[in-house]
């Protein structure tokens, strides 16, 4: 293995994901505000909080996509703006917006995600019937993308996040639009996933998405206003929406 | 004014073999904040664009504001506004500029304009914002200027797709007194949504299934009458693990995993000791086996995906 290859710091790390007063800013507006956590392996790691919360910024320095302001981050031990690639290769992105190649079929955008990520020809195969499995996708190999409906969708971006066996997977607002009953299958796959060992950061606006992570860290504007698990944040009480409001009105961001 | 707002009768859409809408009846008084759920697939988006006058139904009647859908969908476009999540404000025009495009949009007489304008912007609480770029502000700010530029031609009836989802917790609960106000002026809404939250702060509600309705009531009414007995939240080592344990256990109707808990629908209360039992012998001991109370998500689940109706 390449020298390059090895993880900054030189030691494995417990945590999948770290980051230490992670901050981005876009002309005059601080878009994430010194962001610090921890992901462990194999938690389910909530980002939770409106639209304009700075959830998809955080998400896109996680991912090595953006580099932030000031501040760092690290996932799997590799620092993000220096091994940005090694970092790419190892994880999963489930973007917000449809991703996928809506006029190639379901089965050609896995194939076509596998080339991407080189991903050996010997036991795709395999694997791309598994996860067509998981997902109960199989009757749907020869249907055009774009001919899914919204919940179908995100299962078909999931598979081609998971093409290439990465040991974390980042989720960007997965459910959004998408009806009970599928957000449900959805999530079954996910926990079928960190069962396995797969670590989780998802990003949301639902409260009751909220309450399917290990660990939630509440945004807004910017902010984290608190983080713990979702019984933590939300005492016997109050629900997680109510506590999510005292927070934001105690931080005089109304 | 008895008139129902929103009337549906035994609506049916067909595209060749295929019954979208099957047979579908339901009324909304007016002054009703309603609630459309359902499943994709379930003839909810159907039954929408037909009462929008966007789709001719294939048989039954349907009439909204007293302005029959099949006989003249022009004349219902007129009684009604249309908000969406998707329905895009335009970012780089200021609040004002937004309202007087779609004032235009919607033909409002040149000399009432201004002060139709202004009456929406007050009324929705974004009057302090007229010279804002709407992509300046925050969503909250912009679903309520959405809502606006919904009002301005003064539709007896709204329909809000998806309205609160993604807002802050603080601009949602503002903008359903919102509604509530516009409610009690006699203002219909007819709310689509997967967001039970959402659901739940409807005066009544109608479930969607493989075209059909399924189920129809108040929040509470549907609780009451398809929730499932009993739900438990389960707190036990390893619940990814358990699952299959708890539901191969007589009396479980579904049990999903919630974060670090089992949510489990019952049968029956003696199901919590039961449940308790056998995960511990199972070697995933229970620190919580807590009842607790159903909520609409528990109702759709429930109809979503137990038996299809007949």
């Amino acid at each position: 293995m390449d020298g390059r290859d090895a993880p900054d710091d030189g030691k494995p790390s417990g945590a999948v994901v770290q980051c230490a007063a992670l901050s981005k800013s876009f002309g005059q507006t601080l878009a994430v505000n010194g962001l610090s956590f921890d992901v462990g392996r194999g938690e389910v790691f909530g980002l939770i909080g409106p639209d304009g919360a700075g959830k998809t910024t955080t998400m896109r320095m996680l991912t090595a996509i953006m580099e932030p302001t000031s501040g760092s981050a690290t996932v799997l031990g590799f620092d993000t703006r220096r091994q940005p690639d090694a970092i790419k290769e190892r994880i999963g992105y489930v973007a917000q917006r449809f991703s996928q190649y809506g006029d190639l079929t379901v089965a050609e955008n896995i194939e076509f995600f596998a080339d991407l990520f080189q991903v050996p020809l010997d036991g795709r195969l395999e694997r791309t019937r598994r996860l067509l499995a998981a997902s109960g996708m199989e009757p749907l190999t020869e249907r055009l993308a774009r001919d899914l409906s919204g919940g179908m969708k995100q299962k078909l971006a999931l598979m081609c996040a998971l093409i290439h066996t990465p040991e974390a997977l980042f989720l960007d607002e997965p459910t959004t639009g998408v009806d009970p009953v599928s957000r449900q299958e959805f999530w079954t796959i996910l926990y079928e996933l960190v069962a396995q060992g797969m670590t989780l950061v998802v990003s949301t606006p639902f409260m009751d998405e909220a309450e399917r992570c290990h660990r939630i860290g509440l945004m807004h504007r910017g902010r984290m206003l608190a983080m713990g698990t979702p019984d933590e944040i939300a005492s016997e009480r109050s629900s997680l929406e109510d506590a999510f409001m005292d927070l934001i009105i105690g931080h005089g961001q109304e | 004014m008895s008139e129902a707002a929103i009337l549906c009768r035994d609506l049916v859409k067909r595209f060749g073999a295929f019954t979208a809408v099957d047979r579908v009846s339901f009324e909304v008084k007016p002054g009703t904040v309603f609630g459309f759920l359902g499943p994709n697939g379930s003839g909810k988006s159907t039954t929408i664009r037909m009462l929008c006058g966007l789709l001719l139904p294939t048989s039954g009647r349907a009439a909204v504001g007293g302005v029959d859908v099949a006989r003249n969908p022009e004349g219902v476009k007129r009684q009604i506004g249309y908000m969406s999540q998707r329905f895009s404000l335009y970012q780089d025009l200021t609040v004002r500029e937004n309202l007087e495009f779609y004032a235009g949009v919607y033909r409002i007489p040149r000399r009432e304009r201004q002060a139709r304008i202004e009456e929406v912007m007050t009324r929705t609480g974004v009057i302090a914002d007229a010279g804002t770029l709407a992509g300046d502000m925050s969503v909250g700010v912009r679903q309520r200027l959405a809502l606006g530029a919904a009002l301005l031609h003064r539709p007896a009836i709204v329909f809000l797709d998806e309205p609160t989802s993604g807002v802050d917790p603080i601009s949602r609960r503002r903008f359903w007194t919102l509604i509530g106000e516009l409610s009690a002026e006699g203002i219909t809404a007819l709310v689509t949504t997967h967001h039970m939250d959402e659901a739940q702060r409807c005066d009544e509600l109608v479930l969607m299934r493989t075209g059909r309705v399924v189920a129809r009531g108040t929040p509470a009414d549907l609780i009451v009458a398809h929730a499932p007995p009993v739900i438990l939240s389960v707190r036990c080592d390893r619940p990814q693990e358990a699952l299959a344990i708890v539901q191969k256990t007589s009396g479980v109707r579904r049990a999903a995993v919630r974060g670090v808990r089992l949510h489990v629908a019952a049968e029956d209360d003696g199901l919590a000791e039961r449940l308790d039992a056998e995960l511990t012998s199972a070697g995933h001991a229970c620190t919580e086996v807590r009842r607790i109370g159903a909520t609409l998500e528990d109702v759709f689940m429930e109809l979503a995906m137990g038996e299809a109706p007949p």
